[in-house]
């Protein structure tokens, strides 16, 4: 069996393109599990679920030590060699903790996965966005997890027809307690499904210069700004959902104007799969120019605002 | 308090040049470090120290030379560390082992504190096994911690929401790069650590049998950048002239 999991609905979606691709290569059954909640049931099925497990359960909170032991007690019954995992923070608390329970290996954050001479075979990105590790599973279970948009889901399939499977299961009580959960201050960006995206780093002396950026933003129809780490989780000028990179968000838009960003590779790990990638910073040797299509040097201050009166006039 | 802090030595990725024909990283030779998160958790226990005392140990799998290292955190107010060499092959599923294992041996423990991913391979899952194998509960990318005598409070931070979560101890947290303000030690305290303890241990000092891994690295390849690197640096005007031409005739100013 292949095991699919995520708190997150459109994520499971893509994890069962992948899970049912593999499911066929390996003659195994799609399993997707649903934890408190049936909404999503049928579509899990139009999407490539052969079987999908609702788990009944009184807990209304993800807790890592309660739903390892959940996806335990399926595993245990249904024999699962292959399980996906969304690569969310959730996600990943899960994957790892379920993997020291059942001392199965775990592969985290994969862009690939494939069977290779007969064995489960990963590719993620390391060294802080240097390398790819290919790494190959010598036992079962195999728990890997994927983030959200490395596959799209299949196109729903009404036709494809599945079992589900309601399931009461006791779970493994956590001594931890939940006392509250807050929404974070977010300026509701999502940069991830952006188009275009205009970034600001260390170049910008101070947070109303933000605007510099917004306004060529707006112009380019992109509307969205991104950021690079300092911005967001240092000075705080922006919310945590602007920003880009290794722990911020991993973007593809079509066109990425970097403004004031040194190029850390922690950076340009979130945003080297853009489509086009245009760099301006005052600094010839910036690391950011080695990785743009187009680069500027000169002062952003001076930049920004003529760059935005011309593709104003260019574009009408 | 029985502090534990979880350490890696790892290579410093900010220095990391990439073989320019192959494209593969060059490995050898890089400066080593303690992973950036990891001091986030010495920083944690040494505050966790100073509100309610009791003793910080660092844990490590690595090699020899990662002895070196671990006195950086004891300069930082760790009391003392453990080294273990892990065997020749070795991935998560083995030094989780190794890691619980040593804890294990050190006999009682209230706090376990790991960073919420080294730097290197950026995986993440090291924290939460170690908590699955102690069966003890887990506070993962831990933020504004406080504890007091039988439990500790603790936000989890998960980008869009904040789950502020409260545990009994034994607990293990993995910190965020965020969490706190890593100290830098005096020079008083770097002298003082040269007597502070490192017990080097071997894999079979703290687990029974042998452990084999479960993932192996088959390579580490290069990532192709392929951009076209066409940099203006004349005339501001004719520049942004330039540029905005070829956004149009490349498709993306629509």
């Amino acid at each position: 069996m292949v095991l699919v999991y995520s708190d997150e609905k459109k994520l499971t979606l893509e994890l069962l393109h992948k899970a049912s691709d593999l499911g066929k290569e390996l003659h195994k059954k799609v399993i997707a599990v649903l934890i408190g909640s049936e909404d999503a049931a049928k579509e899990y099925l139009e999407h490539g679920a052969d079987v999908v497990i609702v788990v009944e359960t009184g807990l209304h909170q993800f807790k890592a030590e309660e739903y390892s032991s959940i996806l335990q007690s399926i595993m245990k019954e249904h024999k699962n060699e292959v399980v996906l995992i969304g690569s969310n923070k959730n996600g990943k608390e899960l994957a790892g903790r379920l993997a020291a329970k059942l001392d199965a290996g775990c592969v985290m954050d994969c862009i690939k996965v494939y069977m290779h001479e007969g064995k489960l075979t990963t590719e993620r990105v390391v060294y802080s966005g240097n390398a790819i590790a290919v790494e190959q599973f010598s036992s079962s279970p195999q728990i890997v997890t994927i983030p959200s948009k490395v596959f799209d889901p299949l196109p729903k399939n009404p036709d494809h027809k599945g079992e589900i499977i309601k399931k009461k299961i006791d779970a493994e009580q956590s001594s931890s307690k939940i006392l509250k959960i807050q929404e974070m201050k977010s300026e509701g960006v999502n940069v991830e499904e952006a188009t275009i995206i205009v970034s600001c780093g260390r170049g910008f002396k101070k947070k109303e210069d933000i605007k510099l950026v917004s306004e060529l933003a707006d112009v380019l129809k992109g509307r969205t700004v991104g950021c690079s780490r300092p911005i967001a989780a240092d000075l705080k000028w922006l919310s945590e959902d602007h920003w880009i990179g290794l722990s911020g968000h991993k973007v593809k838009p079509k066109l990425y104007v970097a403004c004031g960003i040194s190029g850390q590779i922690q950076h340009i790990a979130g945003m080297r799969d853009s489509g086009v990638i245009v760099a301006i910073n005052k600094d010839p040797e910036a690391l950011i120019f080695k990785s743009a299509d187009y680069g500027i040097v000169g002062d952003l201050y001076e930049v920004l605002p003529k760059l935005t009166t011309a593709i104003k006039e260019k574009i009408g | 308090m029985n502090i534990i802090v979880c350490a890696k030595q790892v290579v410093d990725v900010a220095e990391i040049k990439v073989d320019s024909s192959t494209k593969k990283p060059i490995l050898v030779g890089v400066p080593k470090k303690i992973s950036d998160m990891d001091k986030n958790a010495c920083e944690e226990a040494i505050k966790i120290k100073e509100k309610l005392g009791g003793k910080i140990t660092v844990v490590t799998v690595g090699a020899p030379d990662a002895k070196e290292r671990i006195k950086e955190l004891l300069a930082m107010g760790a009391d003392e560390a453990v080294l273990v060499t892990p065997p020749e092959k070795a991935d998560y599923h083995v030094i989780a082992h190794l890691l619980a294992g040593a804890i294990k041996k050190l006999g009682a423990y209230d706090i376990i504190i790991c960073g919420e991913a080294s730097i290197d391979m950026f995986s993440g899952q090291m924290g939460p096994r170690i908590a699955g194998l102690l069966n003890i509960p887990q506070i993962t990318y831990a933020q504004q911690v406080t504890v007091e005598q039988n439990k500790v409070v603790s936000e989890k931070n998960l980008g869009e929401k904040s789950v502020t979560i409260e545990s009994s101890y034994p607990v293990l947290l993995t910190m965020t790069k965020e969490s706190n303000q890593p100290r830098l030690p005096s020079l008083m305290a770097i002298l003082a650590s040269s007597s502070k303890p490192i017990h080097e241990w071997s894999a079979s000092d703290v687990s029974t049998g042998t452990l084999h891994p479960k993932v192996h690295t088959m390579d580490i390849k290069g990532i192709p950048m392929q951009r076209k690197n066409i940099i203006y640096q004349e005339d501001l005007d004719s520049s942004i002239g330039k540029l905005v031409d070829e956004l149009a005739k490349v498709g993306v100013l629509r």
